[in-house]
């Protein structure tokens, strides 16, 4: 379904101003298809997610399922999974009406509308499918590898850093994966925090629409079953499928590479 | 001399490790506490603003222009509906398709592939799914922006999570009671409805629970396939005075959702609506969090029950 409206599309569009234009100004009459544009918009926004939530995810990891006593894990654990299971406009309303106070508070200048907001936003929203999957990769580490180490003379810390997280690589790599993939694709976030203005800047201060965002944008007007507009929105997707695909295929392979088996 | 002064450095080191350990410990709860803090400054904020807006007139005014007399009653409605459909063709479909990959297919390469495609499509983002949708139900099938198709994107888009929660409840059960069963002569079929699904009812039920959460708070693909934000009438009642009582023409009817209703209250720039966004916010993310709350706690009961 996909491919079919995206070959429509590129039967306007040739692929190379597709992937070099620099503006993207699908329903104006002089109209750009450049996806560089809501692709620099997509990745800036997942570097701030992924820069919060893959260190966070990974601490709250290694602290539940190698430091934590019983108590707080039994506790913290239903929690983080609350954390993930808030809907997703949710978070976007947060995003815009408390963490961009916040912000523009240190940061007058800020827009209204900015990438980081809702970076910072999407990055705590990931934590939960971080931390959860790192955590059960680092408890399926058989315990006499940590007791190993620990008759050594180790500490809990260079237990954790140094035996632990390296045999629960694989693990780790593919929860890392999953967060990418959920922060490429995420939506709402974006659509309400970061602005639906299209713009090829990698400053995460500004507002910029991310691929996502544009589909949301169309989606809620009415454009005719049919026309390019229509076509752009499939071309979009499908160039996010692609990318996601990609890190699947990547995270599988990174997987297989580092697999230990005991 | 020298022996003395290598047990210092030992100490030294020790001490210095022993640090980094209560370092890291420190680090770790704060990591954590990130996570909390903001769960708790979300709800609060949330409660805060939209609580003193929440009474019974909100649950039962339609949409207006003026925000005072604005209420959700066409978005919860809606949802409820979706909830209906979605679970109508998700339960069945997701449970099926997980006994027959346990219990019924052969191993060997086709099912090798729909293993990959059903760990590949939880990866795939919901806006694609939405996307599909478009092309497919609305346009291809020619079910229209309907509850129908709402339903149905939905119900795709939890299927893996229905599928992937079937197989692990199944999975758990030891071999032995298959086993017995066999033994005195059942057939695979009998065995799975006497035995397989019953004992692993109440795993499924958790991940239809937290499947059906994820899908009530699931926006994009549903503006995706073209919801209305505005909607100021009820879909067609399913029960009827005058035979045949049951109507489905609620199905093809336009509506609008709980997420929907509250993007298009939050976009809006006047500070009235920013409040029922709110008070809509709370009242999802009530309903969400009730939804979690029951999935953990029928697995905790679980995981206490069940000795085999």
């Amino acid at each position: 379904m996909l491919v079919k409206e995206s070959v429509q599309f590129f039967t306007h569009v040739p692929l190379w101003d597709f992937l070099t234009d620099t503006q993207w100004t699908p329903l104006f009459d002089d109209a750009h298809f450049g996806i560089m544009v809501l692709l620099s918009g997509t990745i800036t926004s997942s570097l701030v997610a992924l820069s919060i939530a893959i260190p966070l995810g990974t601490i709250i990891a290694i602290y539940l399922s190698e430091f934590a006593p019983f108590s707080v894990r039994e506790v913290a654990k239903p929690f983080l999974e609350l954390l993930g299971g808030v809907p997703t406009i949710v978070y976007g309303y947060f995003a815009l009406l408390f963490v961009t106070p916040i912000l523009q508070w240190f940061y007058p200048a800020l827009p209204g509308f900015n990438i980081l907001s809702a970076g910072i936003v999407m990055g705590i929203m990931i934590i939960p499918y971080v931390s959860s999957i790192s955590e059960d990769a680092m408890r399926a580490v058989p315990m006499a590898l940590r007791e190993g180490s620990y008759a050594m003379g180790a500490t809990r810390f260079q237990t954790a850093t140094r035996v632990v997280v390296p045999a629960a690589f694989s693990g780790l790599a593919s929860a890392y994966i999953l967060g990418i993939s959920r922060a490429v694709g995420e939506t709402m976030i974006l659509a309400v925090a970061a602005g639906m203005q299209p713009n090829l800047s990698f400053n995460p201060l500004e507002p910029a629409a991310t691929i996502t965002a544009y589909i949301v944008q169309v989606a809620l007007g009415d454009l005719p079953h049919g026309s390019v507009g229509y076509q752009t929105i499939f071309a979009a997707g499908l160039t996010l499928m692609l990318f996601t695909l990609l890190f699947n295929i990547a995270g599988h392979m990174l997987r297989k590479h580092y697999r230990e088996a005991y | 001399m020298a022996y003395a002064k290598n047990l210092e450095e030992i100490r030294a080191l020790i001490a210095s490790h022993k640090r980094w350990d209560l370092l890291f410990a420190c680090v770790g709860v704060v990591a954590l506490m990130i996570g909390v803090l903001t769960f708790v400054a979300l709800f609060a904020d949330m409660a805060i603003k939209g609580v003193p807006r929440l009474d019974w007139d909100f649950f039962t005014s339609f949409p207006s222009r003026r925000a005072g007399q604005a209420g959700i009653l066409s978005a919860w409605v809606g949802s409820c509906l979706v909830m209906l459909t979605t679970a109508f063709f998700a339960v069945p479909l997701g449970v099926a398709a997980g006994l027959y990959l346990e219990e019924y297919a052969p191993k060997n390469w086709v099912t090798d592939i729909i293993e990959i495609n059903i760990t590949n499509l939880a990866g795939v983002p919901s806006i694609v799914y939405g996307l599909l949708a478009l092309g497919l139900f609305v346009y291809q099938f020619g079910f229209g922006q309907s509850i129908l198709s709402a339903g149905l994107t939905l119900a795709l888009l939890i299927l893996p999570v229905v599928i992937v929660a079937t197989r692990e409840a199944i999975r758990a059960i030891p071999q032995g009671i298959r086993e017995g069963a066999y033994a005195l002569g059942a057939t695979q079929w009998q065995v799975c409805k006497d035995h397989i699904i019953p004992y692993s009812s109440a795993g499924i039920l958790t991940g239809v629970i937290i499947g059906m959460a994820r899908a009530i708070g699931e926006t994009a693909p549903i503006i995706t396939i073209g919801a209305l934000t505005f909607i100021a009438f009820l879909p067609p009642p399913p029960v009827k005075a005058e035979p045949p009582f049951v109507s489905f023409e609620w199905l093809t009817s336009p509506f609008t959702v709980m997420p929907i209703q509250m993007f298009n209250w939050t976009s809006r720039p006047e500070a009235a609506f920013l409040v029922n966004a709110a008070a809509a916010g709370f009242v999802l993310v009530l309903m969400t969090l009730a939804m979690n709350a029951l999935a953990i706690y029928i697995r905790y009961r679980l995981r206490k029950r069940i000795k085999w």
